[in-house]
């Protein structure tokens, strides 16, 4: 299964480095949600300092929902979508690799939109550690519900508007307990962010274990 | 001889439709077998089905002594499939692709420069992203896949497609060299004047059954050189 992983996950991550979709279109779009939500709220600090974890997460959220569907378009023609089932790789180690390779380009994404908050809404960070933290097991939450997602997804027409209205209300509880963790990370008391944070990482859990069972069904399903 | 396929009453659907129904179809291990008929008749789900890509419903169905309805993963790294559309990501260069699905499929990809050289595919060419080729040479590349992974039960369908004159000759002697190695080989083809002298025998589908199985044209050559028929 690890094996599998790895080797998916290393095919969807040079053909991201090729085509670099996902630097090219969805960091600039996330970064774009965050300018344009600065200039809504106006030049005053304390509206934009209050709005910047949920704005964070919402960017996070619409990249997350754009690296799906690419991570999914990639596998849509009709010949890659029999191969790799054809080739025998682990059900399992498919999903943990699209996951992990979708996983990895919103973590590279977040760290220009951490900049990004912390450069136009004058944030100031007082746990780190629990924002890194909160950032990680959201990420991996979002790329495994993403991924089951976009595999239940894959094999219809109306794929690429679907996708979002699939995905999105399922991830909201990534939102709401990622914008609280974050909140208390920029706060003095670092622990209010803990419940929520174990809200991430159930959350997280759950979907990792829900793709590694039911990926495999979709895919023959597909 | 042993089966490296055996089907009897196999049934398969493709959505309410019974793409095989209750096919009878053995296939002897070193042997070639071409199929043909009409289209619909049957031919591609009889390589799916052995594929382990079409689900078996009812009857019994083996491949290469593995129940296809029991264990249809297990199969699908003993078999190799040339399908109608190559499975290539267009992003990733030649030899990229043929590494990856080479690697997927569980073999060792240290002859893969060795094989896209012998398909035609070799220099500059194997740097090429896949998006880049004909449809002849995305066919080359998934050629190049079945000859490094080496599966024991090659699956072609309509491999003669956009193949040009120099390609067709390729296929041939791809296929002689897999043979002579003792690979088994279930063709499906509507070109039946190329496929017929590969055969060993030519079975006529219909309605997702085997209607006709008539002797093929391969010459088998021995190992004196000699051809016998």
């Amino acid at each position: 299964m690890w094996r599998d992983a790895l080797l998916v996950a290393g095919k969807d991550l040079r053909i991201e480095l090729r085509s670099r979709v996902v630097l090219n279109q969805v960091a600039p779009f996330a970064v774009l949600v965050l300018v344009l939500f600065a200039f809504a709220l106006g030049p005053q600090r304390g509206p934009m300092v209050q709005a910047a974890p949920g704005l964070f997460w919402v960017a996070v959220l619409f990249a997350a929902v754009l690296a799906v569907q690419r991570s999914t378009a990639v596998e849509s023609t009709e010949g890659t979508r029999d191969g790799l089932r054809a080739a025998g790789l682990d059900p399992a180690g498919v999903f943990l690799g699209k996951t992990g390779a979708v996983a990895l380009e919103l973590v590279v994404l977040e760290a220009f939109l951490t900049g990004g908050v912390l450069l136009f809404y004058g944030v100031t960070v007082h746990s780190a550690g629990l924002l890194v933290v909160a950032s990680l097991v959201g990420t991996a939450g979002l790329a495994a519900v993403g991924t089951l997602y976009g595999a239940l997804s894959s094999g219809l027409r109306v794929r690429e508007t679907l996708l979002p209205l699939l995905l999105l209300p399922v991830a909201a509880p990534v939102l709401l307990a990622g914008t609280r963790v974050w909140q208390a990370a920029f706060a003095t008391h670092a622990t209010a962010g803990d419940p929520w944070l174990r809200l991430l990482l159930v959350f997280a859990a759950v979907y990792l274990a829900l793709g590694v069972v039911i990926f495999g069904p979709l895919q023959e399903a597909s | 001889m042993a089966s490296a396929v055996s089907f009897r009453g196999a049934v398969a659907l493709t959505g309410q439709f019974p793409a095989l129904a209750g096919i009878d179809l053995d296939v002897a291990a070193g042997e070639v077998v071409v199929l043909q008929g009409a289209n619909g008749a049957g031919k591609t789900s009889v390589l799916r089905a052995c594929a382990g890509l079409l689900p078996v419903t009812d009857g019994r169905a083996e491949v290469l002594g593995v129940d296809l309805r029991r264990h249809a993963p297990r199969v699908r790294r003993l078999v190799g499939l040339l399908g109608h559309a190559p499975a290539l990501y267009d992003d990733l260069t030649v030899a990229e692709n043929v590494r990856f699905a080479v690697k997927a499929a569980g073999a060792a990809a240290d002859r893969v420069d060795d094989v896209l050289e012998r398909v035609g595919l070799g220099g500059r060419l194997r740097r090429s992203s896949a998006g880049r080729l004909s449809a002849g040479q995305r066919r080359r590349v998934a050629l190049a896949v079945l000859v490094a992974r080496a599966p024991r039960l090659w699956l072609l369908d309509e491999p003669h497609a956009a193949l040009d004159a120099e390609g067709r000759s390729l296929l041939v002697a791809l296929l002689d060299d897999a043979v002579r190695d003792g690979t088994t080989v279930v063709l499906a083809s509507h070109e039946i004047a190329e496929a017929a002298p590969l055969a060993d025998r030519v079975v006529t589908l219909a309605g997702g059954r085997v209607v006709d199985s008539a002797r093929g044209e391969r010459r088998r050559v021995l190992p004196g050189g000699a051809h016998v028929a």
